[in-house]
């Protein structure tokens, strides 16, 4: 694999709520086209990470570089709030567990995907519309229902269109909290498949926060193990998953149920 | 109602309001028209008529007024319905002040969901009453979430309701209430005035003040500001037309009210500002 360019680079980041630690001197890279997952049960630190990673909550310390289209590496810790706001969303974009957190469900499937676009400047209706088009056959969504609110769709089908929203920039990174959550599993087994496919195609990074085992086994390359804030193993993804050293992920792999 | 009340001149300040409140709402004037098309926070009073009524309009207006002042008070476009009546002898009763129909003789006029026809000039202040001063209430019901976007100028999701418009209508629907960008920077709603008088506010020579009583807030479009209409490249802004002239006054260019005559469908279109209806009559441009 050639050298590429970090896109991420985490440095000692440490959030703490009161004498809670949520996360402690996480520092990690993430590459151009790599896809890393971080496990780790409930309460570990993975979803505040990546809150602080979209920049929706702010760290203690540490810093968090990002390439930032336009801007180049920049330090979204230091960076201030009005910056961050019109500067982030055009190198990342973040794909909630829940799909009603991500789209809005009283407005038609063709609204939410052009939204995006339409915060960033583009004012064309027809441009819009072939654009939304595109992206709900690329996530299997009869073009059809362009014009159903969110609302009506099923709950797979409003976790691909929050896929769908959250890809129509083109953002080089995607951060995803649970991606499969609640979802039943063939759903999810398709969900995952059309993910791996627009991940590998568009060769966009990612982060997958999850603590089901299978979905990172799939999706990424390389895998982090987190534990009461401290990221305890790392590696990748199949190495850490068959042989794993920390007892902590020890029981973690072994405690998958097989089929 | 207003005229109900038994109000001794001594017995009130000047205006209605005291001195203090009034400095306290030309103080949130000021800074509005600092930052035009910026919601101001004010400390809404009660007054002698309902939240709905005109509230906001009134407190702008008891405190713009001086001795000299001319007030004309329009309700839909006419003089004589009961809310402009009342408001107009409200003001003649608490401030002694002298009153027109006519928006030319006027130095402030307070109205509600219509701009007169006539030509304004620098010297006239337009008073809007507002009932809900925040353009995205309808998509973002947190005023947390709304400040938010108008601070960061991220009005995207603005554009999202035309596009539905669009989507399910085939045009952009919003006949009144029309979103406005001012100055360039803040998204404003131009109250509930037809889309058909949203290009008027573009570089009018007359201050535009906005004042929601209900919601506590005032807001300003100063003279010779920029004021957008949003819309898309392919659909592109636009006002009501008319197949007809006004029944009374022939007048094609003005924004007419159909009136129904009968219960049998018949039906006719008069301009909606009486005033001016009136002054093209009386020039003898009888249809």
């Amino acid at each position: 694999m050639s050298a590429r360019e970090p896109i991420l680079d985490v440095r000692n980041v440490d959030k703490r709520y009161g004498e809670t630690v949520a996360c402690e001197d996480v520092s990690f890279t993430l590459r151009r086209g790599e896809v890393l997952g971080i496990v780790g049960e409930s309460g570990s630190g993975k979803t505040t990470l990546l809150r602080c990673l979209a920049g929706r909550l702010a760290p203690d310390s540490g810093e968090i570089l990002v390439d930032i289209p336009g801007l180049g590496r920049s330090d979204i810790v230091a960076m201030d709030e009005a910056r961050r706001e019109q500067a982030l969303p055009l190198a990342l974009s973040l794909v909630h567990q829940n799909p009603r957190d991500g789209i809005r469900l009283d407005i038609s499937a063709g609204g939410n995907i052009s939204e995006p676009l339409m915060g960033q400047g583009r004012r064309h209706y027809g441009d819009l519309r072939s654009v939304a088009l595109h992206w709900l056959k690329r996530v299997e969504i009869a073009p059809g229902r362009i014009d159903s609110l969110a609302r009506t769709f099923s709950g797979g089908m409003q976790q691909r269109l929050q896929i769908a929203r959250c890809l129509v920039t083109h953002p080089q990174l995607v951060l995803m909290d649970e991606p499969t959550g609640g979802l039943d599993v063939s759903v999810q087994a398709r969900l995952l498949d059309l993910l791996r496919g627009l991940v590998r195609e568009l060769g966009i990074a990612a982060v997958v926060v999850t603590h089901d085992l299978a979905v990172v086994r799939l999706l990424a390359d390389r895998l982090m193990v987190m534990q009461r804030g401290r990221v305890i193993e790392e590696g990748l993804t199949d190495q850490v998953l068959d042989d794993p050293h920390h007892p902590y992920t020890q029981l973690l792999a072994s405690s998958v149920l097989q089929a | 109602m207003l005229d109900e009340l038994d109000i001794e001149d001594t017995a009130y300040s000047f205006a209605y309001l005291d001195a203090q409140t009034k400095r306290m709402v030309r103080r949130s004037i000021l800074k509005a028209v600092a930052i035009p098309g910026y919601q101001v926070p004010f400390g809404s009073r009660e007054m002698p008529l309902p939240p709905g009524w005109g509230t906001g309009g009134i407190q702008v207006t008891a405190a713009l007024l001086g001795r000299d002042d001319r007030l004309k008070v329009i309700d839909q476009g006419a003089d004589d319905t009961a809310n402009a009546v009342s408001i107009r002898r409200f003001f003649a009763r608490v401030a002694g002040i002298a009153t027109t129909e006519r928006t030319e003789e006027a130095t402030i006029v307070q109205t509600r969901h219509r701009i007169p026809e006539a030509p304004l000039r620098e010297d006239q202040i337009l008073v809007f009453q507002v009932p809900q001063p925040e353009p995205l209430r309808r998509l973002v019901p947190e005023e947390f979430h709304s400040r938010r976007i108008h601070a960061f100028a991220n009005y995207g999701l603005m554009h999202v309701m035309l596009y539905e418009n669009i989507a399910r209508y085939g045009h952009i629907a919003m006949s009144h209430n029309y979103p406005v960008r001012v100055h360039g920077r803040y998204l404003t709603s131009p109250s509930p005035i037809p889309k058909f008088d949203n290009p008027k506010l573009h570089r009018n020579p007359a201050l535009a003040l906005f004042g929601a009583g209900r919601e506590r807030r005032i807001y300003a479009i100063p003279p010779y500001t920029d004021v957008k209409s949003l819309d898309f490249d392919d659909y592109p802004f636009e006002v009501q037309r008319w197949s007809t002239a006004c029944s009374l006054c022939g007048a094609t260019e003005s924004y007419l009210d159909e009136v129904l005559l009968d219960d049998k469908g018949n039906r006719t279109f008069v301009c909606s500002d009486t005033a001016y209806c009136a002054g093209r009559r009386e020039k003898g441009a009888a249809a």
